[in-house]
């Protein structure tokens, strides 16, 4: 059967730990780095697998740093 | 790290479905974290982009946290003196009638030293886009109160809340270009959830399809946050700003092809 896949890729050195993305997102994928970038920030991360590609979060994610992908996969 | 859950086997390039618009300048933005500037920015170069006229299109940026707007939106743009954006754009666009003219300013630019310039280029007629953030304050110098700022609301030259006995009342600039026959589309959107960013975009759309029909003036207000101004987290601030600012300025279009809509006395609420 197919199914639709998704993944996002955080550019983390552009973001700002505004968490705006956090609640946008429909499955929880995303979180905060205990870690920071150069900047000082505590940059978005994902936490799970789940992401379903619906491009909720680079909406709406004030820097532009999110990029998503997402495709049909045959699952096994 | 996070890199346990990349899905290697889609992350090719056909498969993107959103990324960072090139016609934004590749460099990091100067606002705050969270801060809506950012969004309105994004989408309005997505609809350049789309409408395929980035090579024909002039902006003017205002003073305010948008002031350096040129360096970030890869268009032709010019700066003009604080509220002065709508008869710069008057100018270019009478003189390039065939370009797409567009100002973006904030509520100190626009509703306070900029309002005789709004309201006559809105009451002739001109033909260009107005973008206009509401964050009820002037975000870049500080936080003072705009003409904007909300009953009550705290601000740096308000300390103990905006009094209207001694400080008038919040602005509706928006309702009142709305009705002067010059403009011919009229609405208030805004960008703290993805419904609303698609909205946003849509009227961006709209606005500069319009400049093809030679109508008069698109005027998109965003009522958008300053987290810093008003002192708070940017989740916050998106909160506040739907339980305090939408009441106030309900969003929805107010004129559509020249026409006044019946109000609605709904405002969108948070994930809708
Ligand atoms: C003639 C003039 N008067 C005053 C100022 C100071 N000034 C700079 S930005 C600003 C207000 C900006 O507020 P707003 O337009 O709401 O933009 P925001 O920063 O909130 O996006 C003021 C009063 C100026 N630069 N020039
Ligand atoms: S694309 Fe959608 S599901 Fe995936 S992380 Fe972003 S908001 Fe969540
Ligand atoms: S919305 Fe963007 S800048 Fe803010 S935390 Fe998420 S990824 Fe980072
Ligand atoms: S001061 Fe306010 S308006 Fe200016 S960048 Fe910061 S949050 Fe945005
Ligand atoms: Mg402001």
């Amino acid at each position: 059967m197919a199914k639709i896949k998704g993944d996002i890729v955080i550019n983390v050195e552009r973001c700002k730990g505004c968490e705006v993305c956090l609640a946008s997102c429909p499955t929880s994928v995303i979180g905060m780095a205990k870690e920071v970038n150069s900047k000082g920030y505590h940059f978005a991360i994902k936490v799970n697998d789940t992401c379903t590609g619906c491009m909720n979060c680079a909406l709406v994610c004030p820097d532009g740093v999110i990029t998503v992908y997402r495709a049909k996969v045959t699952a096994e | 790290m996070e890199e346990q859950f990349a899905k290697l086997d889609i992350r090719k390039d056909e498969n993107i479905v959103y990324k960072r618009t090139p016609l934004l300048v590749d460099r990091p933005l100067s606002y705050c974290p969270g801060c809506g500037h950012g969004t309105v920015h994004r989408m309005l170069m997505e609809t350049l982009e789309e409408m395929d006229i980035q090579d024909k299109t002039i902006g003017i940026s205002p003073v305010g946290c948008s002031v350096l707007a040129y360096d970030f939106l890869n268009i032709d743009m010019l700066g003009a003196a604080h509220g002065r954006a709508p008869a710069l754009a008057t100018a270019i666009k009478r003189m390039w009638p065939d370009k797409f003219v567009f100002t973006y300013q904030g509520d100190g630019d626009l509703a306070a030293i900029g309002t005789a310039e709004t309201i006559h280029a809105c009451n002739r007629g001109e033909n260009f886009v107005i973008i206009f953030i509401n964050n009820g304050i002037y975000g870049m110098t500080g936080g003072q109160m705009a003409p904007t700022t909300l009953p009550g609301m705290r601000s740096s030259t308000s300390p103990y809340g905006r009094d209207e006995k001694t400080m008038g009342h919040p602005l509706r600039m928006t309702e009142l270009v709305a009705q002067l026959p010059g403009t011919y589309f009229v609405t208030r959107q805004a960008v703290h959830t993805p419904n609303h960013v698609r909205r946003t975009k849509k009227a961006l759309r709209k606005a500069f399809e319009n400049q093809k029909l030679n109508v008069g003036i698109s005027f998109i207000e965003v009522v958008s946050n300053c987290n810093s101004g008003w002192k708070m987290t940017p989740v916050n601030s998106n909160k506040w700003m739907e339980d305090n600012m939408f009441p106030y300025y309900p969003l929805g279009d107010i004129k559509v092809d020249g026409k006044i809509v019946e109000p609605k006395a709904v405002t969108a609420k948070a994930g809708e």
